[in-house]
């Protein structure tokens, strides 16, 4: 193994999506439309523009992949 | 600065009682607290009465007979150092019968003391030679052939100091400097009479004993008895110069003796207001580094890092670089380069990197170690309390009642500030500590802590919350506090919360093995315990729910009323030395100095007027985010000041992997390290000792650095950083860096009243220091929180993804070790190696004896990540089912395994929980002789062409 293999290491678009459902679980006790509002909020002060593209695209091309609350939230952030 | 020594008034001050007492010493009327001895009275008004084994950090001894006094109206001559001042007395320091008796006594010592002064080590310096001359000891009547105690083998057995019994007056200061200052307790005075001795552990050698090296014993010595191996081989300074410790996040203060351009010793300073002249074996003796032999003292570049570097002019170093980040940027585009800032240079080093992004790479693509530590305390207390900062000063802990310690070993990472802590445990206040770990201050001498909650490493949330229940459930909570201070709807959603069932001590004991009896203990003493301060450290923020623990802190604080004044608050203890400062200076991708958003309209054009450019108004990438879009092929320049990503950062091969895809890395560091095997461009970094600035510690305290030499690379940090500024055409022109921190003064608030002339007069300042806290603020949230009404958060506890199973049952949490600081690219090039050669795997008996382990066996540690091998240490300190191991040794490399998980709020790696099996193994994983190779490799530096 290299020093560079990543053996079990998500892609960058999987690590996109892992977090997306990770602030939203941690934010999802607000509930609903709250919710949804709050983790669109925390996306739009810490992501880059780029990740943030990219997790409406991802959205887009994969929508199961993200919980009802984080979807809300890309859906609000794609909105924009 | 010439040399003299600090003066030594030989007793504490007076504990305050308001009260002043007026008294006459050799016909001079002063009036002075009450308590305070005579000997502190009379070296307050400027009378030295002769004394050894007195000195003010140090209790009230009595023990050398040579200060006493005579009092009218009293019998004897009472000792100066016992005697505490009262109305009316007369006191007379200097009589014939006090200049016989004194005589007397210091014969006496001088009877069984080597006659050695000329080739003695402390000639010059030595307070024994000192009060010999003060008392006009001119002769000995005994004779030397006699029994003496002169003649015994020294102890040479610490690497950075020499303990000679011979020299030993047996005054018992260093025993007592132990005790009282260090609160180790490793010395004793063992036998009696004249046989007594000073002895170490069980009279060990030094090295071999307890002692952990701190120092204090060779401050307090006032013979040679102990001296600094340094001063034996250099002699004594002529000169010093305060500045502030490079190492952890404490800031300690130190006088750095020198002898010309050569530093003798580290002596901690009286004066710091963090240390109060104590210090731990990292500040006090681990500086050799500075000069040692693997500096990289010329800037080198190479094409490609399969290549050897090229040593070249600082000129083309800099062209290049900044030719580079031009070339990349005009070829993928503005977004593709960035810059990481340093926890450990100065504040102004640390904002003209983020300077160099935001206004020459034109983006906000800048980040910080702070990343990997204490992130989420930034965007807990900002959040909750309005600000990214502790509350409280160091000095605070001695009002505490009941300190409540979570995630955090001060007594290893923070020593000089546990040592503290400990004074106060001593003095009675109670103590909880919550980590998976017995730490020592759990139990040690004369410490004990009433709870020890060792939970399972990442159900901090969990916990806290159980404490939480128990609070507002038992009705324990300030209803009167949180209706002033906070918003009481928000109290009331959250106390809802908190007060279900299934977040009772009862229902989490199966997820934190913790006895919910233990946690409702622990709850209603820090309830209701009187001050109740908490403290913690990377084992909170460390997690999948760093933030959310950090908020869980801050609700128990609201809810007790622990936030506003002295003697309690909330207290993250900060890793590196200027951790703090690089969070203020704006070293996040989303926030300016001072934690304004960019996105903040007035704000960016604060900044825009003041450097001409128009601002990004977008968050840029963090460091995880950095090296995912350079695997991703999108980014492709990194400039590094002082940090070793590859080292520090988790899951090491896909930090390798990102810089490798990287056309263009730029290392500016004192040595090639880790990260430096991945660089096409290498700077040599200066020292502290080097170079003019400031650092702020934990306790927001802004301190001056002070150069006390000139730069071996022949630059400071921030003289580099302004040349590359300036190749890539931004004009700066500082020529000091006061003008650097007059910018940031007059750009961030919280900073407006920082300047150098007021750090020289005042000694420190702690932000917020502007015109609404003239002086500084020790402690925040006084009269009302920084963001107005205090926020209660709701904290749910959700288990981190990392789970045991069958491939993977055991947890793995990492931590540090007392004698080494990070990735030990300081401590590794300094003796400090004596005490911890290698990173070793602490296992529970039970898990070692199931695996066939015994201790000092080489074992494989692997999680889903990677794996590496270490030696095994077997230990109760762990709990089963959890290994421990710390992370200074690249041959290790723990972070091989740790993963990407990280906190959900700002990506701060979850290094504190890794599942992992341990096995026994043969030797070094493939991964770690890979490395080695590639590391060899990677250093080649290519021989200069002879000039023709």
């Amino acid at each position: 193994m290299a020093m560079e293999d990543e053996e079990g290491v998500m892609s960058t678009g999987e690590r996109l999506i892992y977090m997306a459902n990770q602030i939203a679980r941690n934010l999802a006790s607000e509930g609903g439309e709250r919710s949804a509002e709050m983790v669109a909020d925390h996306i739009r002060s810490f992501w880059d523009p780029s990740m943030r593209q990219r997790i409406v695209a991802l959205a887009a091309d994969r929508p199961n992949a993200l919980s009802p609350i984080a979807a809300a939230a890309v859906r609000r952030i794609a909105a924009a | 600065m010439g040399f003299t020594r600090e003066t030594d008034h030989g007793t504490l001050p007076a504990l305050a009682t308001g009260a002043n007492v007026t008294l006459t010493i050799d016909g001079e009327h002063v009036t002075l607290p009450e308590g305070t001895s005579i000997m502190r009275a009379a070296s307050l008004t400027g009378t030295a009465i002769p004394k050894l084994c007195a000195s003010d950090n140090l209790e009230s001894f009595g023990s050398c007979r040579l200060c006493l006094v005579e009092v009218e109206g009293r019998n004897g001559y009472p000792a100066s150092c016992t005697t505490p001042i009262a109305e009316g007395m007369v006191v007379r320091t200097q009589t014939e019968r006090l200049k016989e008796l004194r005589r007397g006594v210091m014969e006496l010592y001088i009877s069984d003391h080597p006659l050695d002064c000329l080739t003695c080590a402390a000639n010059g310096d030595c307070e024994l030679q000192n009060q010999a001359g003060a008392v006009g000891l001119r002769d000995v009547r005994y004779g030397y052939d006699g029994a003496t105690n002169m003649g015994q083998p020294k102890d040479q057995s610490n690497p950075y100091f020499d303990f000679d019994p011979s020299k030993c007056i047996v005054c018992s200061r260093c025993v007592r400097a132990c005790d009282e200052v260090q609160g180790t307790f490793a010395l004793t005075i063992e036998g009696l009479g004249f046989g007594s001795k000073v002895a170490a552990s069980q009279d060990d050698a030094f090295l071999a004993s307890e002692c952990v090296s701190c120092g204090a014993c060779v401050q307090a010595c006032p013979t040679a008895s102990l001296i600094e191996k340094k001063v034996v081989e250099t002699g004594t300074p002529d000169r010093s110069v305060i500045t502030t410790c490079a190492y952890c996040g404490v800031g300690c203060t130190f006088r750095a003796e020198m002898r010309g351009e050569e530093l003798v010793r580290m002596v901690p300073w009286k004066d710091g207001k963090a240390n109060h002249g104590h210090s731990c074996v990292k500040g006090r003796f681990a500086w050799g580094y500075a000069q040692h032999k693997e500096r990289i003292l010329h800037p080198m570049i190479r094409t490609s890092i399969t290549e050897p570097w090229r040593e070249v002019s600082w000129d083309e170093a800099i062209v290049h670089t900044a030719s580079e980040f031009r070339r990349i940027q005009e070829k993928y585009g503005r977004l593709a380069v960035g810059g990481i800032t340093s926890s450990r240079c100065t504040n102004e080093e640390t904002f003209l990197v983020q300077k160099l992004v935001r206004q020459g790479f034109g983006n906000n693509n800048v980040d910080t170690c702070a990343r990997v530590c204490h992130s989420p305390t930034g965007y807990g207390l900002k959040t909750t309390f309005g600000t990214s900062a502790g509350t409280q000063d160091f000095d605070s802990v001695m009002q505490s009642d009941v300190i409540l310690v979570i995630g955090a070993n001060p007594t290893d990472a923070h020593p000089v500030f546990g040592s503290r802590m400990k004074q106060r445990l001593r003095q009675g206040a109670k103590l909880i500590v919550i980590d998976p770990r017995r730490t020592d201050l759990v139990r040690s001498p004369h410490v004990e802590a009433e709870h020890h909650l060792p939970l399972r490493p990442g159900t901090n949330v969990a916990m806290l919350t159980a404490m939480a229940h128990v609070i507002v459930t038992e009705e324990l909570y300030d209803e009167a506090f949180i209706r002033e201070r906070c918003d009481w709807d928000e109290f009331q959603d959250w106390a809802d919360f908190v007060s279900e069932a299934a977040r009772s001590p009862e229902a989490i004991e199966p997820l934190t093995g913790v006895r919910a009896e233990d946690v409702r203990g622990a709850a209603r003493l820090y309830a209701t315990g009187g001050n109740g301060a908490i403290y913690y450290g990377l084992g909170v923020t460390e997690h999948s729910q760093g933030s959310s623990t950090v908020m869980a802190i801050a609700n128990l604080a609201m809810a007790t009323g622990n936030i506003g004044r002295e003697g309690v608050g909330v207290n993250p203890l900060r890793g590196q030395n200027n951790v703090q400062g690089a969070c203020d200076m704006g070293s996040f991708p989303h926030e300016f100095s001072g934690y304004r958003h960019v996105s903040d309209d007035a704000t960016r054009a604060m900044f825009e007027a003041a450097w001409g450019v128009k601002l990004d108004h977008e968050p840029g990438l963090r460091i995880p985010n950095m090296l995912d879009a350079a695997t991703d092929g999108t980014f492709k320049a990194l400039f590094i000041q002082g940090e070793d990503i590859l080292q520090s950062d988790p899951n090491t091969h896909h930090v390798a992997a990102g810089l490798a895809a990287m056309e263009c890395v730029v290392v500016q560091d004192l040595f090639l390290n880790e990260t430096a095997n991945y660089a096409h461009v290498f700077l040599p970094g200066s020292t502290f000792l080097e170079k003019d600035g400031t650092f702020t510690n934990a306790e927001r305290r802004i301190q001056r650095v002070r150069k006390v030499m000139a730069p071996l690379n022949g630059q400071a940090d921030w003289e580099i950083v302004q040349l590359v500024a300036n190749a890539m055409g931004l004009g700066w022109s500082y020529s000091h860096p006061s003008e650097i921190m007059d910018e940031i003064a007059a750009l961030t608030p919280t900073f407006a009243g920082v300047h150098y002339d007021r750090l020289d007069a005042e000694g420190s300042l702690q932000w917020p220091a502007n015109d609404a806290a003239p002086g500084g603020t020790p402690t925040m949230h006084i009269d009302g929180f920084a963001r107005g009404k205090g926020k209660f958060i709701v904290t749910d506890y959700i288990p981190t993804d990392e789970k045991t199973g069958p491939r993977f049952p055991l947890l793995l949490t990492t931590g540090r070790i007392l004698s080494h600081y990070n990735v030990g690219a300081q401590t590794r090039r300094t003796a400090n190696t004596a005490w911890h050669p290698e990173d070793r795997l602490e296992i529970h008996p039970a898990d070692a004896e199931n695996r066939g382990i015994k201790d000092g066996d080489w074992v494989g540690l692997k999680s889903r990540a990677g794996e590496t091998t270490l030696r095994a240490q077997i230990t109760e300190r762990v709990a089963p089912g959890v290994v421990y191991t710390t992370f200074h040794h690249p041959d290790t490399q723990a972070n091989v395994i740790t993963t990407d998980y990280s906190d959900w709020a700002t990506n701060c790696p979850e290094y504190k929980v890794t599942a992992v099996q341990v096995g026994l193994s043969n030797g070094p994983s493939d991964w770690q002789e890979d490395y080695a190779d590639h590391a060899r490799q990677s250093r080649r530096i290519a021989p200069l062409e002879a000039a023709e």
